[in-house]
């Protein structure tokens, strides 16, 4: 148990680090999407190569789109492109940054989900068995046109009654999985080269760019966090100042109370404090709509002085 | 052990985080269900519809409500939605972030469910068996049999042990081509749901970010100060009761006094604390009539205004200082401990 609380607490402690957990989480259920999926090619000329095509590419764009919902860097990144200059200027490297870290790490559950199946290959045999060229295999050389559609269509079902034990049915199935493992190693091995690449030969081009973009995209993340998070302390606190006022409107409640909880005297000090004079509806929106229209310029020198 | 109590923390450590547990939750429970349920096609013309669609739509109707339910902040929307105008205006705009929030949340669910059902294929074989196209998929050479025994026959599909129509069309078939037309609407569901999502979640900082800032800040602080507002009164019934009950106590031991003259009258400086605790009831007798006249004549709820203490800020408020001291231990106690 000790181990699972500091793995979780690894991921917990930063924000790339919950995203990188997230994108691993995405890409074991796909792999266990494709397993609990019950594969039934349809073996019919017409709908074969549709079924086989679309279980191959419509699950990788829905897990696309979770990936890039999921990620709350997304999320940050729009409302960083999408906000007005004020006071600070909008660097469009970070906003470059923060978009293609987005895409890789969502990328990765698709490109897993077009892996394993193509290693499994039950999606191109479906796909493509009506598209073979009949010659090649000796069963359905003498067959009329019509008839060998029907009966190459019916190659991925193992089953069926007419090819059940069909040696060019199994020629045919052998024939396709082969390709489809082929190409699945092939296009594994070219993205796992293109990574290496892209990792190897990054330091040697824009390294202080990156480290600065890099900065201040965890800045902006850090920074939407702790506005939250301030928000929520100072909504509780409005609140409990609220309350108090609207008790102490009341005269006879008012002594009880003030003979129960000596101490709130002190706690509402306290909040004065942070309330920082932010005491009404208005002045909260106008709040929220300065920091939104224009946020403060990033220098924090003139506090420390005064 | 640890591992769940850890989760759940994480969970209970933000209102929103809480929400999105209780929406996983539900989600696993919708596929646990689907999973856990007994399917039994009837294998009727006129049932196999009405079934196979009931399955297929009314348990996301029931979740999509069960979500509602389960949402604590339901009872806040409708409280929000319903109180007088009074000192504070309403803003619509809140209302409808609360509304949207918590529907959004209930039907994840619901989605779930169709999304099960639609990849199993079960419900979709069910309902639609009667209308296989015998056209293209039946075999050439099969006996003519009117409508009616063609439907009995197709309805019975979904049912291999007792399925008669291999001349017709083979059951594999047709169980093929319905599973493959379920699964391709499955997909395309999932798809549009999932498209429909992340536009939702993308257009929303281009359009109306500093409107929504706005609303999430009120509906989160219409919920903390329901939340604060419950915990003062709590506070305040307690310390209503416990000066009530005191002075409950300390009415009978005046009464008592008066009638019976010859109790001591204890000097509070003398016995101490414990002395002042039993608040002047002494004896067996005494303490029998006390809890009948607890019983039979509880106090009004109407505490006596005590005496305006030495050195006390509240300048307000004139206070006629007209009640013997024993009403007022209690309350020059509290004010020495301050």
């Amino acid at each position: 148990m000790d181990r699972f609380r500091m793995i979780f607490q690894y991921f917990q402690s930063n924000s790339e680090s919950v995203m990188n957990g997230i994108c691993g989480l995405l890409a074991l259920a796909s792999v266990k999407m494709y397993t609990s999926l019950d594969f039934s090619c349809p073996c019919l000329p017409q709908y074969n190569m549709a079924y086989g095509l679309g279980i191959m590419f419509v699950p990788p764009i829905i897990l696309f789109l979770c990936g890039l919902i999921l990620n709350r860097q997304s999320l940050v990144m729009l409302e960083e492109w999408r906000r007005p200059a004020g006071h600070r200027m909008k660097d469009p490297a970070v906003i470059r940054y923060l978009c293609s870290s987005i895409m890789q790490r969502a990328m990765v559950a698709p490109v897993v989900w077009i892996v394993v199946t193509l290693l499994d290959g039950k999606c191109l045999i479906c796909a493509f068995s009506g598209s073979m060229d009949p010659q090649k295999f000796v069963g359905f050389a003498n067959v009329s046109a019509e008839q060998v559609q029907q009966l190459l269509a019916k190659v991925p079902c193992k089953d069926d009654e007419l090819l059940r034990n069909s040696t060019s049915r199994k020629a045919v199935s052998r024939y396709l999985r082969c390709c489809s493992q082929a190409l699945g190693w092939s296009i594994l091995l070219i993205l796992i080269i293109a990574a290496f690449l892209a990792r190897w030969l990054r330091p040697c081009f824009n390294q202080v760019t990156l480290l600065q973009a890099r900065h201040w995209s965890n800045y902006i993340d850090i920074e939407q966090k702790i506005f939250e998070e301030t928000c929520c302390e100072h909504s509780r606190l409005f609140a409990h100042k609220c309350i108090l006022h609207f008790f102490e409107s009341m005269q006879q409640e008012i002594k009880l109370h003030s003979f129960s909880f000596p101490r709130q005297g002190e706690g509402a000090e306290r909040g004065e404090g942070l309330l920082q004079g932010i005491t009404d509806q208005d002045q909260v929106n106008e709040l929220l709509k300065t920091w939104y229209y224009e946020k403060p310029p990033l220098d924090v020198s003139q506090a420390h002085q005064r | 052990m640890d591992k769940f109590r850890m989760i759940f923390q994480f969970f209970q450590s933000n209102q929103e985080s809480f929400m999105n547990g209780i929406c996983g939750i539900m989600a696993l429970a919708s596929t646990q269900m689907y999973s856990a349920f007994d399917f039994n096609c009837p294998c009727l013309p006129q049932y196999n519809l009405a079934y196979g669609l009931g399955i297929l739509l009314v348990p996301p109707f029931i979740l999509f409500l069960l979500g509602f339910v389960l949402n604590n902040n339901i009872s806040m929307l409708a409280e929000e939605w319903r109180r007088p105008r009074g000192r504070r205006g309403k803003d619509a705009a809140v209302l409808r972030y609360m509304c949207c929030s918590m529907a959004q949340r209930a039907m994840i669910a619901p989605v779930v469910w169709l999304s099960v059902t639609l990849l199993d294929g079960k419900c979709i074989t069910c309902a639609f068996c009667t209308s296989v196209p015998l056209e293209s998929l039946g075999n050439a050479s099969h006996p003519r049999l009117s409508q009616g025994e063609v439907q009995r026959v197709l309805a019975r599909i979904p049912c291999k042990e007792i399925y008669t129509g291999q001349q017709l069309i083979a059951s594999e078939v047709a169980v093929r081509y319905l599973r493959c037309i379920s699964q391709a609407l499955g997909w395309c569901f999932v798809l549009l749901m999932t498209t429909l999502a992340f536009l939702v979640r993308s257009l929303r900082p281009c359009f109306s970010q500093a409107a929504f800032l706005k609303s999430r800040y009120w509906s989160h602080y219409i919920d903390i100060e329901r939340k604060l507002f419950d915990e003062t009164c709590a506070e305040h019934a307690r310390s209503f009761a416990k000066v009530c009950i005191q002075q409950f106590f300390e009415g009978m031991s005046t009464d008592l006094e008066a009638a019976r003259c010859h109790l001591p009258r204890k000097a509070p400086a003398d016995a101490g604390e414990a002395a002042e605790k039993l608040l002047g009831i002494t004896d067996q007798g005494t303490m029998n009539m006390a809890l009948k006249s607890w019983h039979r004549c509880k106090p009004p709820l109407h505490l006596h205004p005590p005496a305006q203490p030495t050195g006390n800020g509240w300048a307000g408020e004139g206070q006629p200082p007209t009640h013997p001291s024993a009403p007022r231990k209690e309350t020059a106690a509290y004010y020495s401990w301050v």
